[in-house]
């Protein structure tokens, strides 16, 4: 599968925007936790956190991975700056090979790859002041800056927006906000080239939130950052990021450009994800028909269901969604996707009309206008796309009042 | 503080003496403040509000505004810890449905908490206890109340499970709470805090800890709740988007203080108050245009010991200099009328306010 990928991959990054060259890629990125049970420690199974992922980072854009808890995506983060080993896949920095390095190996790559952590209490030693911090990557990496440790340290202080005069403080007479520039400090001191941000903001409040999205934008336009930035909260993933992947369950779904991605999701779980968002906005509240609720909760990594994984809760599920899985394929430009039955576009299993019984039942938490207008969309594009334009008609009844017909 | 009893509901006298609530709850003057060794703690300082029956008040604020312990106040709380040597210091009024909680004897607010008030977590595995099972801890909290045998409230324990939406709840029932995935617990939590339905029910942080799509299915289940039972809800929240979804009134704190009150649409569409036009400036929006910047607040939230004289906001405040005299650093705004059941506690002009809102905040947002 990631050889088919690699083919697949120039062709998309035309399509780009922000194109530069791509900086990290990853191949079939795997990373399975093993069970272990018993006296002799025997694995009985795997918790599979990620399970194939393949995607690049181009210089200079931001990467934005969305996703529930437990869909893998702060474990994709650990791999990609290889904190964890995976478990097969490779993960390529800059043309180098880097899924296999020894700790000594990735040495001198931790000056282009570093990390921002989501809690800002527990990611700084209580016990070191703020200079010895930040410091810190000068010495590890024996690298000495202009003008000195401390020079540089303050100046890096004063650039994320703290009192240089702060160098000699704790972490504890640090606000969580302050905290968080701290770790940003940090991150930066090297120059790195990539910094991956795991929930850079979730723990800190609205106003606070804002402040450090901000600083992050700031930074990346003044030092040209590449940023991949993990996070739950669509609103913020949106706000940063040129592109997105959307993770479930160890894949990645739906991966495009942000404004297609808000525009017109494919993949039903984007759609569902994105419709859950609470609107801050009362005049919104009646018009809730919009929403999609999910039946239940996430299945469990350690056997993930067959096929798509998102068959057990999608009200678009088939029976090929339960034996086949979908590949991530690049259907609109700069929007691939990994589903049969697409959201906003041709359905690509367009002969297999017959409604699972869960997605019947997930179908009634769906309003009515909802599957309608999704129908429309679909026939409207399958119609423009109009090799037969037959298929896609077929479907749309079905997905309104879901029974037992086969076409 | 007392601005809102005045301007408010029908209640003449707000020096405290007069019980004329007409209000299912209505809390005057509430202070909750927590000596330490640092200095006092001011974390809840002179808030009032009512709330009637089938309505739901969202409290928003950032951490330390005093959401929290506002809730615990009302449910009581306060007063059963001690806090080393030193309680909290309680004062002000909490009515509800005509009795007054914080002068009531402590073994009367006991029968009222569960029964008449009850409250959600925010994090169901420390409000669950992980040693017995779920329906062993519904039937207590049903049978502490009710005088039914084990059978009846086991019945009752699977039939609020079901409610809540747990698949299969008479298996469900003699499972622990680790053997719940969040969204189950919560909706356990949820079921536990309505087995004696409740008229009032606090929900603190109701979904922080939660995935969007799980968040979603609860916000559904208490809009429903609240149809079916007719309870008081008070969302306290940081999360303007679920505030927005449930809330009739919204209630903003700041430094212990209600910096503005009104209906949730006025809060949203002419908010009158710096604090709040930077709250909602702070937040990437979904339903939106994508915002170049997001506007946040400088600054962060001020130390409850050492809350800022004047206007608690002042150093934040991007309008703090507007005002004549230096009035924003000296002397405290009380909240005053800004519409019809709207108020907001601020030293710049009504029609000043309003300009800026329209002409400056609203159109970046």
């Amino acid at each position: 599968m990631s050889d088919e990928k690699a083919g697949t991959k120039p062709a998309q990054s035309e399509s780009n925007p922000v194109g530069g060259e791509v900086m990290l890629k990853v191949t079939g990125l795997q990373k399975h936790f093993p069970i272990k049970k018993g006296l002799l420690q025997r694995q009985v199974g795997a918790v599979h956190a990620v399970d194939g992922l393949d995607f690049e980072v181009r210089s200079g854009e931001t990467l934005g991975v969305v996703g529930e808890s437990g869909c893998g995506k702060s474990t994709m983060g650990r791999l990609i700056t290889r904190l964890l080993e995976p478990t097969a896949g490779k993960v390529e920095f800059q043309g180098q090979d880097i899924t296999h390095l020894g700790v000594s190996g990735m040495r001198p790559l931790r000056r282009d790859v570093q990390m921002i952590f989501q809690d800002p209490y527990s990611s700084l030693n209580p016990r070191h002041t703020i200079g010895t911090i930040i410091g810190a990557p000068f010495k590890l990496q024996g690298v000495e800056p202009e003008g000195g440790v401390k020079k540089e340290v303050q100046r890096l202080l004063s650039v994320v927006g703290l009192n240089p005069e702060h160098y000699n403080r704790y972490p504890h007479e640090f606000s969580g906000g302050q905290r968080q520039r701290i770790g940003i400090a940090r991150a930066l001191a090297l120059k790195p080239k990539l910094v991956v941000a795991d929930e850079p903001v979730s723990a800190l409040d609205v106003s606070i939130q804002a402040q450090v999205v901000n600083l992050l934008d700031d930074l990346q336009e003044e030092l040209g950052l590449t940023y991949v930035i993990i996070a739950h909260d669509l609103s913020v993933v949106r706000h940063v990021s040129d592109r997105i992947a959307v993770m479930y369950l160890g894949k990645i779904v739906e991966l495009a450009d942000r404004e297609s991605l808000y525009r017109a999701p494919m993949h039903p779980y984007t759609k569902a994800l994105m419709s859950a968002v609470p609107i801050p906005d009362p005049r919104r509240r009646n018009a809730k028909s919009e929403r999609i609720l999910l039946k239940g909760d996430v299945p469990s990594p350690i056997s993930p269901p067959s096929g798509c994984r998102f068959h057990t809760r999608c009200w678009k599920a088939t029976k090929i969604c339960t034996t086949t899985e979908p590949k991530l394929t690049e259907l609109k430009p700069g929007q691939q996707v990994a589903c049969h039955h697409p959201e906003n576009f041709e359905d690509q299993a367009p002969q297999d009309t017959v409604l699972l019984t869960a997605a019947k039942e997930a179908s009634e938490l769906v309003a009515a206008e909802v599957l309608a207008e999704s129908a429309q969309t679909s026939a409207a594009v399958a119609a423009e796309v109009s090799e037969t334009g037959t298929p896609a008609k077929a479907e749309s009844p079905e997905d309104q009042e879901p029974t037992d017909k086969q076409s | 503080m007392t601005e809102l009893s005045k301007s408010g509901a029908a209640v003449g006298e707000p020096t405290g003496a007069s019980p004329a609530p007409t209000a299912f709850l209505e809390v005057r003057d509430l202070k909750v403040h927590f000596p330490t060794d640092d200095g006092l703690v001011k974390s809840v300082d002179g808030l009032s509000f009512q709330l009637e029956k089938g309505k739901t008040l969202g409290i928003v604020g950032e951490s330390g505004s005093g959401k929290s312990v506002t809730s615990l106040g009302i449910m009581g709380l306060h007063t059963a810890g001690q806090y080393g040597k030193r309680k909290a210091q309680i004062s002000g009024e909490i009515w509800l449905d005509g009795t007054e909680l914080l002068s009531a004897d402590p073994d009367d607010v006991r029968k009222l908490r569960g029964r008449e008030m009850s409250m959600i977590f925010q994090d169901p595995l420390s409000a669950l206890h992980p040693y017995y099972t779920i329906g062993q801890q519904i039937v207590e909290a049903y049978r502490i109340h009710h005088d039914v045998d084990k059978k009846t409230a086991k019945r009752r324990a699977v039939e609020m499970l079901d409610r809540v939406g747990i698949p299969q709840p008479d298996k469900r029932v003699d499972s622990h709470p680790h053997e719940f995935s969040g969204g189950m617990r919560h909706r356990a939590m949820i079921a536990m805090a309505l087995v004696n339905n409740p008229e009032l029910l606090i929900a603190d942080e109701p979904t922080t800890a939660l995935d969007v799509t799980v968040q979603a299915q609860i916000l559904d289940l208490l809009r429903d709740l609240q149809k079916e039972f007719g309870s008081a809800i008070i969302v306290i929240t940081h999360d303007l988007g679920v505030v927005a979804e449930l809330a009739d009134d919204i209630l903003v704190m700041y430094g212990g203080r209600c910096v503005e009150r009104g209906p949730a649409e006025k809060v949203f569409y002419e908010p009158r108050h710096p604090y709040t036009w930077g709250l909602l400036g702070s937040m990437p929006r979904l339903d939106r245009e994508q915002q170049e910047r997001l506007i946040p607040v400088k600054g962060s939230p001020p130390s409850l010991i050492n809350i800022p004289s004047g206007c608690a906001f002042n150093p934040r405040c991007p309008y703090a200099d507007l005002p004549k005299d230096n009035v924003t650093r000296t002397v405290r705004p009380e909240l005053a009328e800004v519409g019809s059941r709207h108020w907001a506690a601020c030293h710049l002009g009504k029609e000043q306010r309003e300009r800026i809102w329209t002409e400056e905040i609203a159109p970046k947002l």
